[in-house]
């Protein structure tokens, strides 16, 4: 029954789409005709923003999967890696690029502070109170970098910013590129860490175990302490790869944390490979969205997909059943 | 101790407590002959607050289903009864109660999809705060309600109970949000002690033992759902009948879905005078930051330095958020109870 229910539906829905497909035929062919660049660019596009996404939520991963935490603030935080950048850039005219390394330490160490005093005292605390925390938190860093910075929104111009190359119509831009190569990097080192390293294992071994990990001789609240200031990090990371093309504003990071919901949720709750994958299909549902569903938000599509997660597939797409 | 002392105890403190609550209602009685234009704006929004967190508390308070996505059912409310008035003619009392059964009927269906798939906890907090998010995308898309420019409620240029319009005069609307806000209290104070609020005690402290227990999970977490999305709906009305004026961010924004439930969270969640306290609080407060922060006293010349800088109020708004939850994390209700828990304690030695 349940695997009669399984097959039954996809197909039902795949037979419906095809003769759709057969009955539009003509005119699809004329539309695609007119709209293949777009549809190819905002397949490019979509792409080269889900490797940010990836990248900040999984951050937002390795916090849930290790705290158990929902961290609203990661947007804040990645405006922060943002604004980071840019202060170093106006005041002492360092690239964006280079000053990734400053921002992830900068971004480290405000995470793990933020764990220190706020997190590590409410760990039992029930789910609305953690979450008011971290929100707490994020109307705090987005106010404070306003009262700093102001409102206006800011440009980087450094070298990089602009260049482009073209593959037939399609416009490729190179910082986006720079930062979806980026983004994959960082979060392909930050596996290998968790895989290779001592301290990566216990990591993982206290997101799975708590207690019995504790048992065994690993440091827990230092793993907490570590775990969120890695995320953090990741955080802050994005938000450098993303300076060089975008507006920044202290508010930018809101529309993200929506975002990140429907990341973690389609790739599985905790599961970190799974929010590299869910990123990029976010991104690329967030840009074809555009295409097909045109004046509506942009996020509408997301949320369609996140609903439709959570209603057929709760634990997400590589989470345990 | 004998058995009559106990009960004398308990009697005495139960008639305290019923004279308190009657003291209190008289005073909110009258309280509106001594307020000013500004105190009864500042009442009328503490006694909005207070009900809209009642209405919250229902549900995660008792159930313990944490909803993150009331601002649905607030906007369903506010914009079916304005919508039905500015179209259709249709009375606000009566779009109000239209208002609140589509709102019940949005929640009912939200809630059957997620806790038949079994989703709890903070997937079932999630799936409400995206409902509520793609109601805010449609609704700003949406012709028929003017997309993000929002509905106007027509004025009609006087006073009228029948109407639900005032605008000479605040000093009904602060009647009617006062009834909404105690009979939301009445409804919680029976719930909490009715089978019905065993049952949802039971579910919200352990939702497996309440289902081998025989209690039906679906049936009740939906009753919880179905009462707090009405009530939340008529909130919505009386929001819009009071400041004449919709759109979908005002009614349907992420930050209500936040603001909702911070009067219960400070006052205490599941109790039934937490919202009402952290109203209390809450409301004045972010008033007060903001007005000092606008045009700071002479006698604290210190904030002079932040004056006409946005956002220096909800950044302290923030930082208060976070000491409350690390510091008060019961609530003020729950931080009380522990104090005279401790006060017991130190009697009896």
């Amino acid at each position: 029954m349940a695997l009669n229910k399984k097959i039954v539906l996809p197909s039902l829905i795949a037979v419906a789409i095809l003769a759709l497909a057969l009955i539009y035929h003509q005119s699809l062919a004329d539309w695609w005709q007119v709209n293949a660049v777009v549809v190819f660019q905002a397949l490019v596009s979509g792409l080269f923003m889900g490797g940010i996404y990836s990248l900040v939520a999984i951050g937002f991963t390795l916090i849930l999967g290790v705290l158990g935490i929902i961290n609203f603030a990661q947007g804040a935080l990645m405006v922060v890696g943002m604004y980071v950048t840019l202060w170093l850039f106006t005041t002492y005219g360092i690239d964006p690029y280079l000053s990734l390394p400053i921002s992830v330490l900068v971004l480290f160490l405000v995470g793990a502070l933020i764990q220190r005093f706020t997190i590590r005292p409410i760990m039992d605390a029930p789910t609305h109170n953690q979450l008011l925390l971290t929100l707490g938190i994020t109307l705090f860093i987005v106010n404070l970098i306003l009262v700093l910075f102001k409102a206006d929104p800011r440009i980087i111009q450094s070298d990089i910013s602009g260049t482009r190359m073209f593959i037939g119509e399609v416009m490729i831009s190179f910082p986006r590129l720079v930062a979806f190569a980026g983004g994959i990097t960082i979060a392909t080192a930050l596996f290998l860490f968790m895989g290779k390293t001592d301290l990566g294992k216990a990591i993982r071994a206290s997101a799975e175990e708590r207690e019995g990990s504790a048992l065994v001789g690993i440091n827990v609240k230092r793993i907490h302490l570590i775990a969120f200031g890695l995320g953090a990090a990741c955080a802050g990371a994005a938000g450098t790869l993303m300076t060089p093309f975008s507006t920044l504003t202290p508010t930018a990071g809101d529309t993200f944390i929506m975002i990140m919901f429907a990341v973690v949720v389609l790739g599985g709750m905790g599961n970190m490979l799974g929010s590299l994958l869910g990123g990029i299909i976010i991104g690329l549902v967030e840009s074809l969205g555009a295409v097909f569903l045109p004046g509506s938000s942009r996020l509408l599509g997301v949320f369609v997909v996140f609903i439709l997660v959570l209603l057929f597939r709760p634990t997400g797409l590589l989470g345990k059943k | 101790m004998g058995k009559f002392s106990v009960e004398h105890l308990i009697r005495t403190r139960l008639n305290w407590g019923l004279a308190l609550i009657i003291l209190g209602l008289v005073i909110l009685l009258i309280l509106p002959q001594f307020l000013g234009p500004f105190l009864l704006s500042l009442a009328i929004l503490i006694l909005f607050w207070a009900y809209l967190g009642q209405c919250w508390n229902i549900m995660t308070g008792y159930t313990g289903q944490f909803s993150f996505g009331h601002a649905a059912y607030f906007g369903i409310g506010a914009y079916t009864s304005t919508w039905l008035l500015v179209n259709m003619g249709i009375n606000p009392w009566i779009g109000m109660i239209i208002g609140g059964i589509f709102a019940m009927l949005f929640g009912l269906f939200v809630g059957f999809l997620a806790f038949r798939s079994g989703l709890r906890g903070i997937y079932f907090g999630l799936t409400t705060f995206a409902f509520s998010m793609v109601l805010l995308f449609l609704s700003s898309n949406l012709a028929i309600i003017n997309k993000t420019m929002g509905i106007q409620v027509p004025l009609i240029g006087g006073d009228s109970w029948l109407l639900f319009q005032f605008e000479t005069t605040k000093v009904p609307y602060y009647y009617i949000i006062l009834g909404m806000m105690v009979v939301s209290n009445i409804v919680v104070y029976f719930i909490g002690r009715s089978k019905l609020g065993y049952y949802f005690k039971a579910i919200r402290e352990d939702q497996d033992a309440a289902a081998a227990l025989g209690v039906n999970l679906l049936r009740y977490k939906m009753t919880g759902m179905g009462i707090s999305s009405f009530l939340t709906a008529l909130g919505g009305t009386f929001y819009a009948q009071y400041f004449y004026y919709i759109d979908p961010d005002l009614v349907f924004g992420f930050f209500l879905n936040v603001e909702i439930l911070l009067g219960p969270v400070l006052g205490g969640v599941g109790t039934l005078f937490g919202p009402a306290m952290g109203a209390l609080i809450l409301t004045p407060l972010s008033e007060l930051t903001r007005a000092l922060i606008r045009q700071p006293p002479g006698f604290l010349p210190f904030l002079l330095a932040l004056q006409g800088r946005a956002g220096v109020d909800i950044m302290l708004y923030g930082l208060i958020l976070v000491v409350v939850i690390i510091f008060l994390p019961q609530g003020l209700v729950g931080w009380i109870r522990q104090l005279r828990r401790r006060g017991h304690r130190y009697l009896e030695v």
